[in-house]
């Protein structure tokens, strides 16, 4: 019996990162939106908020496109 | 294309695990966006569905081998296949009976080892293969997505805790329903090519396909279309448990734990090692109740799971080496196990009519037994 240390200690890595990034990433979009909220309720325009969340979460998808590449592949 | 009876059989009890599969598995993609309202309970099963027959199409990878070398595939005949099947579908059907989340390939395995080790002896069964490709994948799944997910669900609280919480819970839910697509498609990319590649082989051993053939159209349609079937249907007692009963679960928790669940299947499927669908989703939704402070994780539930996952391979094994037994006997035993599996199956429908679960009552606590007699 051999264990592949190697294959498993690469998934554990590369899946902790990924979901670090994307899940941390989508949180502060998420942050911005609330901002922009926030913002727009006090009379201003909240375009800050709003550019980090788009930001944030066009790069979320585009690690989604990754992954739907990485099924279709 | 002639077809003899045995391999039409085959072919009929393939797309029947294929139907449990689906429903079977349903949970792993949408149990948490059903618990937390981030989709409608029919809205997601239908996206799932949806989901995994176009996940049967999409890949290109045929699924060569249907036992990954876990047994002698020179030894495998159309009926010890058939019997492997018949025991995998029994269990699948009494884990689910019971709201179990256990692993389809593991019930498939098992009943195609126990089906095996009768029809050919033990020496046909590959132990040290067991061990490497079931037994560890089992133990390292739900730890490798559990410790992903509790990050995951850490950073995203952490990071959310002073934002409005209107608009997090809000932008939560329509990410909870785009993770949890990318499971279910990650998932029919899998599963439905299980069900392909023992069609394929039946075909191929009794000649009706070229050797090294890859499956006929009607072959990929029909197995994406009963796990489609299934997951449609939908396994709400299972979906009840993941999502509702191991913790409960808010929309930042359900996004965390299905992302982790779709990046740790992914990285698994393109890594070369390989883990079960079913124990990374369950791993994941655990992960994410230890993440969240105050989150209350029901060990006592997980427990039960983790029992339901060990029992399954040796479990579908006795139920597949029973019908090997019989199977093995000639044309009648073969029809006898066919039979008797219809009966089964339709006893433990009976049964679970009883306490039924639906998609109108996926969501609320579980009905209290009624006493005998008080009813």
């Amino acid at each position: 019996m051999k264990i592949d240390w190697a294959a498993l200690g690469s998934v554990f890595l590369i899946a902790l990162v990924a979901v670090a990034v994307v899940t941390s990433l989508f949180a502060v979009g998420v942050r911005g939106l609330a901002a922009r909220t926030v913002a727009r309720e006090g009379g201003g325009d909240g375009t800050a908020g709003l550019t980090t969340a788009v930001a944030c979460f066009t790069v979320c998808a585009a690690v989604v496109g990754y992954g739907v590449y990485l099924i279709m592949a | 294309m002639d077809l003899s009876l045995i391999v039409i059989v085959v072919v009929v009890a393939a797309l029947a695990f294929d139907f449990t599969n689906g429903f079977h598995d349903t949970a792993n993609a949408m149990a948490t966006s059903i618990a937390t309202g981030a989709l409608k309970p029919k809205v997601a099963v239908a996206i799932s569905a949806v989901l995994n027959l176009v996940g049967a199409f999409l890949s290109i990878e045929v699924a060569k081998t249907i036992s990954g070398g876990i047994v002698d595939d020179a030894k495998i005949t159309p009926v010890v296949i058939f019997a492997g099947l018949v025991g995998a579908i029994i269990w699948n059907l009494l884990t689910w009976l019971f709201g179990l989340p256990s692993s389809s390939s593991h019930a498939l395995f098992g009943g195609l080892i126990g089906a095996t080790w009768i029809a050919s002896g033990a020496d046909a069964v590959r132990f040290t293969a067991v061990v490497e490709k079931v037994l560890i994948p089992a133990v390292a799944s739900p730890l490798v997505a559990g410790l992903v997910a509790i990050l995951g669900t850490f950073l995203v609280y952490k990071i959310t805790a002073k934002a409005r919480q209107d608009v997090v819970s809000k932008s939560f839910k329509t990410a909870q329903a785009l993770s949890a697509s990318l499971v279910s498609l990650a998932h029919g990319t899998n599963d439905a090519q299980k069900t392909m590649g023992v069609i394929t082989l039946t075909l191929i051993s009794s000649g009706a396909l070229a050797s090294g053939s890859a499956p006929p159209l009607w072959v990929i349609l029909s197995a994406g279309l009963a796990i489609a079937l299934g997951t449609y249907l939908g396994g709400w007692r299972i979906i009840r448990t993941m999502g509702k009963k191991i913790t409960e679960i808010e929309t930042p928790q359900g996004f965390a734990a299905e992302t982790s669940a779709a990046v740790t299947i992914l990285a698994s499927s393109h890594l070369g090692f390989a883990l079960s669908t079913t124990h990374v989703c369950s791993g994941g939704v655990i992960g994410s109740g230890v993440g969240r402070k105050l989150a209350e994780v029901r060990w006592g539930v997980a427990g039960r799971m983790v029992i339901a996952w060990l029992l399954t391979l040796p479990a579908a094994a006795i139920i597949g080496a029973i019908a090997s037994e019989v199977a093995g006997a000639g044309s009648l035993g073969t029809i006898l196990v066919g039979v008797i599996g219809v009966v089964l199956a339709l006893l433990i429908y009976l049964w679970s009519r009883r306490n039924p679960v639906t998609a109108s009552n996926v969501n609320e606590p579980e009905r209290q037994p009624v006493p005998v007699g008080a009813a």
